[in-house]
């Protein structure tokens, strides 16, 4: 299947795009979305953090993405 | 009871401060909070806030309603925050609440800018005279 992630902040600096296309197994996990990530994007991993969003949520490790989801990459919030 | 706005215009505290008015407060509370010009010791020369608005927007409110769990007696609330471009002394963002009595307001007002800073997809750019950092990205 085919995600489509947003990004956000230093994360879409990193990444280059707003917006990035993922192909992903399905029931692919939030938390294997982001070990194929670091492994593309290594700085990724140098973050304080990094969660997955899906549907305006921050998502739990074993959330299960769908093609449908609206799934994005969200580092360290700093807003206030 | 609960106003939440993310806007890229200059925020009008009177006016936020006014949403909160009821008849059954007799204490209202406010944070502002405004644009430094250092951030440990370095000169800012401006920040940069960007969003993502539908998570932003989805997620003051729930922060807003657990604040009306914990303190049923609020009466009314407002968040507004900021973003796109702010220079020294401008307003980032404005919480306001009224409750019957002034401690619960004090409380309620910490809880939401506090769980709103932890929680809330915002992020701000420092630029400096010599570079720029995205906060509280790197360890």
């Amino acid at each position: 299947m085919n995600l489509k992630i947003a990004l956000f902040g230093i994360a879409r600096e990193i990444v280059g795009q707003s917006t990035l296309d993922v192909a992903a197994p399905e029931g692919q996990s939030a938390q294997g979305l982001l070990l194929a990530l670091h492994a593309q994007y290594p700085a990724l991993a140098g973050l304080t953090s990094l969660a997955v969003a899906v549907n305006n949520e921050y998502a739990a490790d074993d959330t299960l993405l769908h093609e449908r989801d609206e799934i994005a990459l969200i580092p360290p919030v700093s807003g206030g | 009871m609960i106003h939440i706005d993310l806007t890229d215009q200059p925020i009008d505290v009177a006016a936020a401060l006014r949403s909160v008015e009821a008849d059954g407060a007799g204490a209202i509370n406010t944070f502002i909070g405004t644009v430094r010009n250092q951030s440990t010791g370095r000169p800012v020369v401006r920040l940069e806030y960007e969003a993502y608005d539908s998570m932003a927007l989805h997620q003051l409110r729930k922060v807003a309603e657990q604040a009306a769990e914990k303190w049923p007696m609020l009466q009314q609330v407002t968040v507004i925050h900021r973003k796109g471009t702010l220079h020294i002394g401008d307003v980032a963002v404005v919480v306001a609440v009224s409750t019957p009595h002034r401690a619960e307001s004090f409380a309620a007002c910490q809880y939401i800018i506090d769980t709103l800073k932890q929680v809330v997809t915002i992020w701000k750019k420092e630029f400096y005279e010599d570079g720029d950092v995205w906060v509280a990205a790197h360890p």
